[in-house]
């Protein structure tokens, strides 16, 4: 479980966050949505810590991040996946080293544990036999499930994802989508899940935050998205003329 | 102010860079890597710079000294000086400040605005410390060998154009590059050239790891560290030349 307590930021004189708090629960796919420039990919950073919060804290299941040192802090992320919208595979570095990256670093691991840990996630995420290719000779729905594959590969108890289908088409959005749901469930991670897509929302939205203007709007799950009367939320669900028409009252 | 600012971030940014390794296995490993790719691949353009070099300095060295006063094996001598004193040491360090140093600004740089580096942070990697400290390490170690190899490669220019041209007998260049010769005088630019190592790393990485922006900023930051790091040099190697030869 992470804790988001009354965090804000603000950039210049431009408040980007104001006085978020949200529970992200254990097992769960939680997410946060809102338009663009609502201020999710700050709050995200925030949470891990690129970002440093103006007021507030966050807590990982009552360790208080915002308070540690930078060893302690660099403790607690070994505990976190993180899947970043471009990728973020490392360039010079092949699939399987990439997967490989944080056990390296992190494990004692034997050449052969390693091999195994990275065929299992390459399994997980249906990205077999492509170990040897590097990200440039990846399309972008391998590039984001090698780096799903890498993300889960130490095996985090904390899982990130900053927009997992952008630039994907739709059928390859919802394989990702599932994927995450899976291995949420499966290994019984908290997972964040940042996203500005409908689908996503529907297919994964077991518990969701609305931003607006950097402020918490609203939060629910994907049945209460379609059921909610707050304006700012429909206005974001039915976005289109086309969906407008379905729900007449709107306006 | 923005120096300030500049010079401060810059040592702030050493010092994480020389904490302890996570895991000394894979550093090592990057290590031997940064040897290889920082270090060996310049041997060619390393190994024609210098022999041409040999060659002008010789060339330029016979057709300054007509006096009949001066000896002919003097041309050697003063080969010899200027290729371990600052040809080889400096100049091929400002070579290698273009071309190893875009190249470590570019390659860091691009991690930047990728997201690699947060990629790395938020696994728990020290970021600072696994992309700087084995490039640092590595060319502080292997450009001394570079520069040996260089110095060498220059006397051998000087001698294949002096004997070529008929500018200086074989037997007076090797009497003149024998002559005086202080042993001392090679370590003293193989320091300099450790020194210099460690300014085009260290420039290169910290312009290419505070990189903000897009692939336009990472040709800035290129550029940037290429322009600083041969300033530095130059500097540094008067600020030496000073304390060396006038003590
Ligand atoms: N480092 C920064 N400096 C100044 N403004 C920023 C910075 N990061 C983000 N912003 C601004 O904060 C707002 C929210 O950004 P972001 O959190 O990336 O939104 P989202 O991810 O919801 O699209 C944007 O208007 C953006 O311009
Ligand atoms: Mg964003």
């Amino acid at each position: 479980m992470i804790e988001v307590k009354n965090i804000s930021k603000t950039f210049g004189d431009r408040t980007v966050v104001s006085d978020v708090s949200f529970v992200f629960e254990t097992g769960k796919t939680n997410l946060i949505i809102g338009e663009s420039g609502s201020g999710k990919t700050t709050i995200l950073k925030m949470m891990v810590g690129l970002l440093k919060p103006d007021t507030g804290a966050v807590e990982y299941d009552g360790r208080v991040f915002s308070e540690m040192n930078e060893r302690q802090q660099q403790d607690v992320r070994k505990e976190i996946g993180m899947l970043f919208q471009g990728g973020a595979l490392f360039d010079s570095m092949t699939v399987e080293e990439n997967v490989a990256f944080p056990l390296r670093m992190f494990t004692d691991f034997k050449e052969e544990q390693i091999k195994e840990r990275i065929n299992f996630c390459l399994n997980k995420v249906k990205l077999e036999n492509r170990n040897q290719l590097y990200p440039a000779e990846l399309s972008g729905g391998m590039k984001k499930r090698a780096s799903l594959a890498r993300a889960i590969a130490g095996n985090p108890k904390y899982l990130f994802c900053d927009e997992p289908n952008s630039g994907l088409d739709p059928r390859t959005s919802l394989v990702i989508d599932d994927l995450i749901l899976e291995l949420t469930t499966e290994f019984n991670m908290t997972t964040v899940v940042i996203t500005h897509d409908m689908n996503s929302v529907m297919q994964i939205g077991q518990k969701v935050m609305f931003l607006y203007g950097g402020k918490k709007w609203w939060e629910g799950d994907n049945k209460g998205v379609l059921t909610t009367t707050n304006k700012e939320v429909l206005d974001f669900v039915y976005a289109s003329e086309f969906l407008k028409q379905l729900k007449p009252g709107l306006k | 102010m923005i120096f300030m600012f500049h010079i401060g971030r810059y040592f702030l940014l050493l010092k994480r860079a020389f904490s302890k390794p996570q895991k000394f296995r894979v550093y090592r490993k990057q290590f031997f890597f940064e040897i290889n790719h920082i270090g060996i691949s310049s041997l060619g353009i390393i190994s024609i710079i210098s022999i041409f070099m040999g060659g002008v300095v010789t060339t330029q060295a016979a057709f300054g000294f007509t006096s009949a006063w001066v000896p002919i094996y003097a041309v050697g001598f003063t080969t010899r000086e200027s290729i371990i004193l600052e040809f080889s040491p400096t100049i091929v360090s400002l070579l290698l400040a273009g071309k190893v140093g875009s190249n470590i600004a570019s390659e860091i740089g691009s991690m930047r605005i990728s997201e690699q580096i947060d990629a790395m942070d938020i696994m728990g990697v020290n970021s600072a410390s696994f992309l700087i400290m084995p490039k640092i390490l590595a060319a502080v170690f292997i450009n001394p060998f570079l520069i040996t190899i260089s110095m060498f490669l220059g006397l051998l220019g000087g001698y294949t154009m002096g004997v070529f041209t008929g500018a200086v007998s074989s037997v007076q260049y090797i009497t003149g590059i024998q002559y005086g010769f202080m042993a001392w005088k090679i370590w003293y630019a193989l320091f300099k050239t450790a020194i210099f190592a460690f300014i085009i790393t260290s420039i290169a990485a910290y312009n290419g790891y505070y990189t903000s922006g897009g692939a336009l900023e990472v040709g800035k930051s290129s550029t940037r560290a290429v322009v600083w790091s041969s300033i530095l040099i130059l500097l540094a190697d008067l600020l030496i030349t000073q304390i060396v030869f006038t003590h």
